[in-house]
Formats: structure tokens, C-alpha cells, sequence
């Protein structure tokens, strides 16, 4: 077992932001008209040179999620000197390369946009903020900011809500800034969960707007700022059936799956269900 | 029992357990008395006349009716009504205890019960798990066996050369547990030959002579009475029950047991145990007539650690020897057929003697798991997070990628490198642009304020005042309950369920217009959250009514159909 971590000495506006930005080629290409991937990246080395620029205590460390892998592309605190965000740059040039050499097929033409690897880089900024913890007299405030836009991958549903709740019980907020054009069920969730911000920017070119609005205020400021909220998170099951979302349903008493009609065999778990009974004892006997 | 001055038994029944008398009539055979308890037992009394009886009929009859009024006390406290149901007074204490830790329940309990619309019946019948919870803190114990050897050792009276023996039954019981042959004897023996009296004598002698340790005396004695004899003698019976369970002892728990351990045929030198007294070896004549105390020992124990085999009651000897008798005949059979358990053993004892290393592997016994892909249940989850955004086109419309991962990364490359080289835009945002995102966002904010309240996990219930909330939730389980008993009555098939379901949805349309006036009567800005806690309330209750509806017409046109009516 690792040894407890010390209590800190907590500073008002310190904050070390994890950025984990979304490399996934499908998508940026796919948004082309909309919105390019160099506009974003201007957007957002603006941002955090002016998350460095808030106090000189602040770090800053960005992550690029790709479809084949992640990596570190930008620790703030690394070398003697603060660096400007523009130094990430080149590394986000090698780890493009390395993603590329990664992936197996080559054709892919109109394949669908796949999901980025969202579960990976929430696992690499949680470790790392767990580092930063046992190091150091000072609390870091850490928090984890996603800038996404791929389309949810459904086989990271179990490692995704993993590190969402070793986010909460870290205490670490995750914000969600979602750049693409849908939704994203995952992000929600993780934002409603942790006790972040969710927002999808309405227009693309203002995204520094956003961004330093909304989610360049520190965790002690928040307590007393008003910050976008998400009209609701939709918690509703959906049976297991036809997937639509019902208030009352059947549920299974061995394994709780849902369904919202009456079944004789539950599909999930195999066990047989009892006999309705029948309202009408009369009618039984009129057939007699 | 049969009428034994000398037994010091002494029958103390309190008069509040009797619940009647049943007597025979004046003139016949036995002047009886029996006095029935409330648990299921009776006291028969034999009269030597009737007139005696008599007296003490009327002496019993009003001793019953003046202590079955004094038992039946309504607690103050409750004001419980207590209907056609049979409660025990530990019923009503736990029902009362109940009531008095939970103020909620007592509340429900206030509305339904006292109220009139559930009976005491009703409210308690799903509410059985409470009330056994409180009960089975107590655990039931039942009295073992004594284990006490020595209570027949006999008192000595010294001044005259008599000697007493108490017999109670609960020592008879314990003789025949541990003494075989002597129950034998006295199913053989009595009442044919000898009267139950006399048989306590003569065992009673026989101990006696066992106590004086006089070998010879006791042969002396054996050799002129047979029946004294079978006390005497070593008990056979015994014997072979205890070398059965020798060959029943499974050797993979106790390898070592064989027929050394044995506890009946043991040396006379028992076993290790010193014996200062006589060491002189004795006739061969005698030896049937010793008794080895380590072989008492044992056998004493063996039977109390048994416990309690039978459940006749002791006041008949008989019924209790034949009772025990019985349950031997039982084991004893069911050991002789019993085929199946020998092959488990055997089976057992091989499998364990396996030696591991030289067994081949084993597929261990499960069943193949089934884990369902987790992308069947995402799927819908997904469409939910859209509906609820107010994103109704954009889940249909997916981003198409037409371009190979290849050129993909191509461009992701150029981007980078053109910022490289280009450095960052001049200026970073448009200044409209940003202008209008303020506003947008700011609006939004506002908006967002006016209709959640400033924390999302606080509740609507928080911000209503007091007495609403609680009025509004004492409703909800109001309802809740009387749902419960509405929905569980139907299909209805007898004229009890009948009134109960109308007096059911009579009490839950007074609710109704309560429900109403909560609404209205809430400030204007909480107005919206209130009605859409209301709301389903209202279904609820909408539901309920509307099945009650249609099942009286049901019923209306059904006994218009059959003339004899339902």
C-alpha cells in the first residue's frame, strides 16, 4: 500500500491545469470547413500562456489524446525556466508521427470518424496528478480540462467511468469543453460526477472567449463564481430491449436488467419469470 | 401420571394459562377433572367422587373467568382496538415497541388504523420483517439435559435404616437416555408384571447396591430376583450400540479410532485411570456385575451432548420410554438401509487419499460466464445525453470521414507545422466575436440561475418551506401506503376485498384536493418545481381511481348479465 499522502498547505489561487487535448486525425479533418485544427491550436496556446501568466505558481500540463496512444507533450514545469506553451509544438509533431506509425490499416475512406483514446489520457492526468501530491508542501489545486469533439467510444464505458471516480475521490474536477458537433454522454457525466464545468461552445472561432471565461478560474474562485450549468443530466434507464428511455418498466430480480415489456425469460441473465396473474377470475369461469 | 404420594412432584399451573374445563358427567366411571391450557396442553385430575369434583369445578370455572378478565388489559398508551384477531400479549408489546421507536410509523399508523380505513390486520400483515426483527433479538434457548450424575445417589435417613430416592421426570427421562436396557425392562416389565412403583424399587435397590461398591452382595441379590438382575448385570444393549458407532466413525476425520476406543470394553483396569481400592482380582463369576465408572462417564456424556431426542412431555413414563425406544428403532434402521451414505463414504475416503501430485488435472465445475457487450447498453445511453441537450439533429447527423488516415495525418501535420511557422493569429479572437460569446454566455448564466438555483445537486424540497415539505411528504407516504393495500386487493373476488378497496379510494380522494391546495398555495416562482413533485402523486392516485372506475362498471354489467348476482 503506498503511504498516505501528507496534508498540504492550501494557497487561494495556485492551479495545475492537465489539458487534454483531442488528436484524433478523423475528426479534425472531418471538421475541416468548420473549424482547423491550426485555428485551434492558436486558440488554445493563448489560453494557457495566459494560465501561466495568472500566477507564477501555476503549472500547466497538456496531453494529446490520439486513436492509437497518448502522451505528454508539454509540462510547464519541466526544465529551469517557465516555458511558453508554444515549445509543445514540436512535440505534438513527434507524437502525431508515433500515432501515425501505430495505426495498422491504411484505408479507411469513409469509415466513420472513430473515438480518440479518452480513458487513456484521464488515466495518464490522474496519475499524474497523484505524483504532483506526493511531492512538494504545496497543494496543488489540480483540475482537468478536456477539449474534445470525437464521437464517445462505447468500449471505454468501464475505464472511462473508472477514472471518473477516482477523480471524485481525488477531489479532482473535470471541465468539458466540447468542440465537435455532438454531444458527448461521457463528459457529462464525468463533469456532473466531479463537480466541473460542461459547455459546448456555440461558436468555434470564439473558443478563447470560452476558454478564458469559463474555465481559466481556479477552484477557490468558483465559490464565488457563477459558471455556465448544463440544463440536466439525464439519468433515465433505457430498456434493454428497443433502448428507449422509459420511467416504468419490468425489471429482472436477479440481474436488474430493464425491460419495458412483460418478458418470459430475462435476455441478460437466462433466469425464467413466474406467471402474470390474470385479473378475471370470472372469465376463467365462463370458459368452464 | 398415575397418583404416587411418594413422588414429590408438585403441580403449580397458574390459573391465568387455563383457558377452560371439560369435566365428565355425574355418574359415569371416573369423577374427571381436565383443565385445558391456552398453548395446547390439559391437566386431567382424578376424583375419588363427584361431589368432590363438583366443588372443585366451580371453584376452577370461577377462578377462570375472573383471571381472563384480568389479563386483558388494553394498554393505555396505544388505544389499540383489538378485533377478531388472537394476540399474544408478546405480539402487542412488540407492536407497541415498534410504534414508539418510529414516529413515522406511529403517524401512519394514527391516520389508517385509528382512522378506520386498515385494519390492525392489515397494516401489520406486510410489515411482518419489523416485527420479527425485534423478536428474534432474543434467541430461544432450550433447556438441555442435566449434567448432573449424581442425583440418585440416595439421602440416607439416619435414624431409621430407610433410604429415599427422588424421582422426577426429568431424571426418568435421563435414565432411560442412558441406560438402554433399563427402558427395556420397563416397557417389558410394566405393567405386567409389576407395578410402576415397584419397578422404581427395585432400580432403586440396584443402585443402592451399586453405591455399597459390594460386588458380592449384588451377585447374591441377582441370583434370587431376575428382575433385579437385569439391573445388575451390564447392559447389553449399550454395548452394541457403541461398538455400531465405533465402525461408523469416518476414518478420513479420525484415522486412529478403532475398536480400542471402545468405551465399553475397556479393561477392568480402566484405561490408565488409577484405582487405589481393591486390586484384587475377583472371581470370574462377579465380573458381570461390576460397573466401570469410566464407562459411565462416558456414556453419561454421550447422551447429554445428544440433547434432547424426543418431545413427549414427561409426565407419562411410558410415552417417554416408548418415545425413546422409538427413536433408537429409527436410527437403528435407518442406519441398516442406509446403502447410499456407506458408497459416499467410501467414495469420500478414496478421494482423500489421493495423492495430488499423481492426479491428472481437473476441470474444476462452473458454469461458462456470459458477459453481454457493453456497447448494446451505451448505445441508448448516448441518445439520451442528445435528447436531453435539446440536440435533436445532430445525434442522427454523423461526421463522415472521407479521407484515408493516411492524408488524415498529412493534414494534422500541416496545421501544426503552419503555426510553427506562422506563429499564433493576430488577433487571437475577433473582437465581435468575443463580444457576442460574452453575451451568450452571459445570458445563459442568468437564465440557467433563475430556473436551478445556484447548486445542481440541491433538491426542490430543500428550498420550500417546512411545513410544506413535511406536509408534502407525509402525503407521499400516505399514499404510498395506501396504495399498497389498494393495488394488493385486487382482482377482487370476495365482498371483503370490496369494501376494503372502497374505503381504500375513499381515503385516497380526500388526499386529492389536499394535494391541489399545496400547489396553489406555494409561492409563484416555486410554483413550477411543487407541481412537478406533485405530479406524479396525482398520477398515481389518477391510476387507482380510474381502475376502480372501470372495475365497478365491470361488475355492474356482470351481475346485470347473471340474475343470481355476484
Amino acid at each position: 500500500m503506498s503511504p498516505p499522502v501528507p496534508s498540504k498547505i492550501l494557497t487561494d489561487d495556485v492551479s495545475l491545469l492537465m489539458v487534454l487535448i483531442d488528436s484524433n486525425p478523423h475528426f479534425w479533418s472531418s471538421i475541416k470547413p468548420h473549424f482547423s485544427f491550426s485555428k485551434f491550436l492558436s486558440h488554445v496556446l493563448a489560453f494557457l500562456n495566459s494560465i501561466l501568466l495568472l500566477n507564477q505558481l501555476n503549472q500547466v500540463v497538456v496531453i494529446a489524446t490520439g486513436i492509437n496512444s497518448c502522451g505528454y507533450v508539454f509540462d510547464s514545469s519541466s526544465g529551469s525556466v517557465s516555458q511558453r506553451a508554444e515549445s509543445l509544438l514540436p512535440k505534438l509533431e513527434e507524437f502525431a508521427e508515433n500515432d501515425e506509425s501505430l495505426s495498422e490499416r491504411d484505408d479507411d475512406s469513409g469509415n466513420g470518424v472513430g473515438s480518440s483514446l479518452l480513458s487513456g489520457s484521464l488515466s495518464m492526468a490522474l496519475c499524474y496528478i497523484q505524483r504532483v501530491f506526493r511531492s512538494g508542501p504545496l497543494h496543488p489545486q489540480p483540475r482537468i480540462i478536456c477539449l474534445h469533439g470525437s464521437p464517445d467510444g462505447p468500449g471505454q464505458y468501464v475505464a472511462i467511468m473508472n477514472s471518473i471516480f477516482s477523480a471524485q475521490r481525488s477531489m479532482v474536477p473535470i471541465d468539458s469543453c466540447v468542440i465537435g458537433i455532438q454531444h458527448s454522454a461521457f463528459l457529462q457525466q464525468a463533469s456532473y460526477i466531479t463537480g466541473g464545468v460542461y459547455l459546448k461552445p456555440q461558436q468555434l472561432d470564439g473558443l478563447f472567449q470560452y476558454l478564458a471565461t469559463v474555465f481559466a478560474t481556479d477552484l477557490h474562485s468558483r465559490n464565488f463564481l457563477q459558471l455556465p450549468k448544463p440544463v440536466g443530466v439525464d439519468f433515465r434507464a433505457s430498456c434493454f430491449c428497443h433502448k428507449n428511455t422509459i420511467d416504468m418498466g419490468f425489471i429482472c430480480s436477479v440481474c436488474l436488467s430493464i425491460f419495458c415489456k412483460h418478458q418470459k425469460k430475462c435476455s441478460t441473465c437466462g433466469s425464467i419469470f413466474g406467471q402474470a396473474q390474470t385479473r378475471d377470475p370470472s372469465a376463467s369461469q365462463q370458459r368452464k | 401420571m398415575a397418583n404416587d404420594p411418594s413422588s414429590p412432584v408438585k403441580l403449580n399451573v397458574e390459573f391465568r394459562t387455563i383457558k377452560g374445563h371439560k369435566f365428565t358427567k355425574d355418574g359415569t366411571k371416573q369423577a374427571l377433572l381436565n383443565l385445558t391450557q391456552d398453548q395446547g396442553g390439559n391437566y386431567i385430575f382424578e376424583f375419588e367422587n363427584f361431589p368432590d369434583r363438583n366443588v372443585c369445578k366451580d371453584f376452577v370455572a370461577s377462578a377462570i373467568a375472573l383471571s381472563g378478565e384480568a389479563g386483558r388489559t388494553v394498554p393505555e398508551k396505544s388505544a389499540v382496538p383489538i378485533q377478531d384477531e388472537q394476540l399474544s400479549a408478546a405480539e402487542m408489546e412488540r407492536r407497541i415497541k415498534l410504534l414508539q421507536e418510529d414516529s413515522d410509523l406511529q403517524k401512519l399508523h394514527k391516520q389508517f388504523v385509528i382512522g378506520g380505513i386498515l385494519s390492525e390486520a392489515e397494516f401489520w400483515a406486510t410489515r411482518k420483517k419489523l416485527l420479527e426483527q425485534n423478536y428474534s433479538r432474543r434467541p430461544k434457548q432450550r433447556v438441555a439435559l442435566k449434567n448432573d450424575m449424581w442425583s440418585t445417589k440416595p439421602l440416607a435417613d439416619g435414624q431409621s435404616n430407610r433410604v429415599t430416592f427422588n424421582l422426577t421426570p426429568e431424571i426418568i427421562l435421563q435414565i432411560f437416555a442412558e441406560k438402554p436396557a433399563v427402558r427395556q425392562a420397563y416397557l417389558n416389565f410394566v405393567p405386567n408384571k409389576m407395578t410402576e412403583k415397584e419397578f422404581w424399587t427395585k432400580y432403586s435397590r440396584a443402585e443402592y447396591l451399586h453405591s455399597t461398591k459390594n460386588v458380592i452382595a449384588a451377585a447374591a441379590e441377582a441370583a434370587e430376583d431376575e428382575e433385579l438382575a437385569v439391573f445388575l448385570k451390564q447392559d447389553d444393549m449399550l454395548v452394541n450400540e457403541a461398538r455400531k458407532k465405533i465402525r461408523q466413525v469416518d476414518p478420513t476425520l479420525d484415522m486412529e479410532a478403532d475398536e480400542g476406543d471402545d468405551y465399553m470394553h475397556l479393561p477392568i483396569q480402566d484405561h490408565g485411570l488409577p484405582r487405589n481400592d481393591n486390586k484384587d482380582v475377583l472371581d470370574s463369576q462377579y465380573e458381570p456385575y461390576r460397573r466401570s465408572f469410566s464407562q459411565h462417564l462416558n456414556q453419561h456424556a454421550a447422551v447429554v451432548l445428544q440433547g434432547r431426542v424426543i418431545d413427549v412431555e414427561l409426565g407419562d413414563t411410558r410415552s417417554v420410554a416408548e418415545a425413546l425406544a422409538r427413536t433408537k428403532h429409527a436410527e437403528l434402521a435407518k442406519d441398516a438401509s442406509d446403502v447410499y451414505l456407506d458408497k459416499e463414504r467410501l467414495e469420500r475416503i478414496s478421494r482423500m487419499t489421493e495423492i495430488e501430485d499423481l492426479q491428472a488435472p481437473r476441470d474444476p465445475a462452473v458454469a461458462p460466464l456470459s458477459i453481454k457487450d457493453p456497447r448494446d447498453y451505451f448505445d441508448s445511453q448516448q441518445a439520451n445525453a442528445f435528447s436531453t441537450l435539446g440536440d435533436t439533429v445532430s445525434g442522427a447527423k454523423q461526421l463522415k470521414c472521407s479521407v484515408s488516415t493516411r492524408e488524415a495525418y498529412c493534414s494534422l501535420k500541416e496545421c501544426i507545422s503552419e503555426i510553427k511557422f506562422q506563429g499564433l493569429t493576430e488577433p487571437t479572437i475577433n473582437s465581435e466575436v468575443a463580444f457576442k460569446v460574452l453575451n451568450g454566455l452571459a445570458q445563459n448564466i442568468s437564465s440557467n440561475k433563475y430556473h436551478l438555483g445556484r447548486n445542481p445537486n440541491e433538491s426542490i424540497l430543500d428550498s420550500l418551506p417546512k411545513i410544506t415539505r413535511e406536509e408534502l411528504l407525509l402525503h407521499w407516504s400516505s399514499i404510498q401506503e395506501l396504495l399498497k393495500h389498494f393495488w394488493s386487493s385486487y382482482p377482487i373476488t370476495t365482498k371483503y376485498l370490496l369494501t376494503k378497496a372502497t374505503k381504500l379510494k375513499d381515503a385516497m380522494s380526500q388526499i386529492y384536493p389536499k394535494l391541489q391546495e399545496i400547489k396553489e398555495s406555494v409561492q409563484s416562482d416555486l410554483r413550477h418545481q411543487v407541481s412537478l413533485l406533485v405530479q406524479p402523486m396525482l398520477q398515481a392516485l389518477d391510476a387507482a381511481f380510474a381502475h376502480y372506475d372501470a372495475d365497478v362498471q365491470n361488475r355492474s354489467a356482470r351481475s346485470g348479465e347473471r340474475p343470481n348476482g355476484f
